[in-house]
């Protein structure tokens, strides 16, 4: 049993110079064989391994993650979490994922500072206005919190914002989710870590997956750098790297990998107290507790895995925040990088069994899967655990793409994917 | 960022060009008589390669014209530019 992090804690440890905080996690070599293997140490990956743990009671189960947990795409995103998704499929995952968040650091015993800010999404022509307002009625619709917003109120909700009617893409109005806001992307990887640990969890870091070995249409375990590890049910969550596993067990998947660019500021006194998204000029910015603003910016339109993205993308999203936050024209920008994440034709997560007996792929969260970092993982254990799907992911299974009973959310989710 | 040689303009930025997405997709030539499953495949799947992948780019902000291209997805280097409907320089 791991010690509860508390205020006593923190006071007991201080007297020996946080010298002996006992580690989260362990750092195991890989057993001979699984009950089920993760592949992908990021956030969704360990979520899904936490809650098989907890509610599935699978415990003799790994993740497996080619670099350090947490060093992919849920070190590089923007922590914004919200639910305020235009389709029903969509608004039960995503508000799934918010409900969960709401309780996390409770549950965790880890503060992933989840913080409810309020996300508001800005509307520049009438068609956005259009777009905003019929989301905003199938939000309510879905119980999701949303209210449209004219162009006085969102000034008044975002006073720094520039609502000018001359500037090239004026502010015509915005909606406000205030349960939706951001967390600590690191927190959420080391929080969910330290629970699937204690529960038994082997989560194996700097080891890389080389092949899928399967024996007519069921897996039969996995080859790493670490050796071969035996398992009857591998969950693939890999992210921009979706295609190449699927690729060793010899499907093939509707995804694209682009970059997918961010970029941070020096750091400032408090500005900025909510997160602000612009769909049609595609800049989104938000303040971190350090005081930086964190700058989202869009994809590259190729694929590409190389981690680095178009000066050009950078530079038009800046062009946005400019003229929507004037005041920001003399910041300084510390760092800026890139992440490869896996688009879906409908800008929809794949979270599904294949057609292979024991391998399951969580994959396409395209732009936007941190929101969903607890609802994803919690639904895919789900998966893993009964060889069905629960039923709010139901909708998300690979066979869309056959049916053509697509989630289409490109455009209709409150940002262009 | 990177440059990109069109066939026909020479080297230009790429930030000019448009991808245009997996190159050599062949399309159906009898749709009426094709399944769901060649659908999804037509329509949706794709390689997706980490490393040399075939591609289709358009010139937009130049001659505007499509073209084809190899390249490394894994550090966006470009093995060779060939015009539509010619054969690829190299495999």
């Amino acid at each position: 049993m791991k010690n509860k992090y508390s205020i006593f804690s923190l006071i007991k440890n201080a007297f020996s110079y946080h010298e002996n905080w006992e580690k989260a996690w362990k750092d195991p070599e890989p057993k001979k064989e699984y009950d089920a293997v993760i592949v992908g140490g990021g956030g969704h990956g360990l979520a899904t391994a936490y809650y098989l743990a907890k509610k599935h009671n699978m415990k003799n189960i790994a993740v497996v993650e080619k670099g350090w947990i947490g060093g992919g795409n849920t070190g590089r995103n923007t922590t914004i979490i919200r639910s305020n998704y235009l389709w029903d499929a969509s608004a039960g995952l995503y508000d799934h994922a918010l409900k969960i968040w709401e309780g996390l650091s409770q549950e965790l015993n880890y503060n992933v500072m989840f913080s409810q800010r309020g996300v508001m999404n800005l509307a520049h022509n009438l068609q956005d206005v259009r777009d905003l307002k019929r989301r905003t009625h199938a939000n309510r619709l879905n119980g999701i919190d949303a209210v449209y917003l004219n162009t006085e109120e969102v000034k008044k909700f975002c006073p720094i914002i520039n609502t000018s009617q001359d500037i090239r893409y004026p502010v015509l109005g915005g909606t406000l989710q205030k349960r939706a806001g951001t967390a600590r992307h690191d927190a959420v990887a080391w929080g969910y870590a330290r629970g699937a640990d204690e529960m038994g969890v082997d989560i194996i870091q700097n080891c890389e997956v080389k092949g899928i070995k399967r024996n007519g249409d069921t897996v039969e375990g996995i080859e790493t750098t670490k050796g071969f590890i035996k398992t009857k049910k591998i969950g693939v969550v890999a992210a921009g790297h979706s295609s190449v596993i699927a690729n060793m067990a010899g499907l093939k998947l509707p995804l694209e990998s682009k970059p997918l660019q961010a970029l941070v500021s020096e750091p400032v006194k408090p500005i900025i107290d909510t997160v602000v998204m612009s769909n049609a000029v595609h800049a989104y910015v938000s303040q971190s507790d350090k005081g930086e603003l964190v700058i989202g910016a869009g994809t590259d339109d190729y694929v590409s895995y190389s981690q680095k993205g178009s000066h050009d993308i950078v530079e038009g999203t800046l062009n946005a925040i400019l003229e929507l936050y004037p005041i920001f024209s003399r910041m300084r920008m510390l760092r800026q990088w890139g992440g490869i994440v896996d688009i879906c034709p409908d800008a929809s997560p794949i979270i599904s069994k294949t057609s292979i007996k024991g391998l399951y792929f969580n994959c396409g969260w395209g732009t936007g899967g941190f929101k969903a970092t607890p609802g994803s993982g919690d639904l895919f254990a789900h998966t893993i655990a009964n060889d069905e799907p629960h039923k709010l992911n139901a909708a998300f299974n690979i066979n869309r793409f056959v049916s053509g009973d697509l989630v289409d959310e490109h455009g209709a989710a409150a940002v262009a994917h | 960022m990177f440059l990109i040689n069109c066939p026909f303009c020479g080297e230009r930025e790429q930030s000019e060009f448009k991808a245009g997405g997996e190159a050599h997709i062949v399309r159906p030539k009898q749709p009426t008589e094709l399944s769901d499953d060649e659908w999804a495949e037509y329509l949706f799947i794709r390689k997706n390669i980490k490393g040399v992948q075939f591609e289709r780019w358009n010139h937009v902000h130049g001659c505007r014209k499509w073209f084809n291209m190899i390249r490394d997805t894994s550090n966006d280097q470009i093995k060779a530019v060939y015009k539509m409907g010619e054969k690829p320089p190299v495999k």
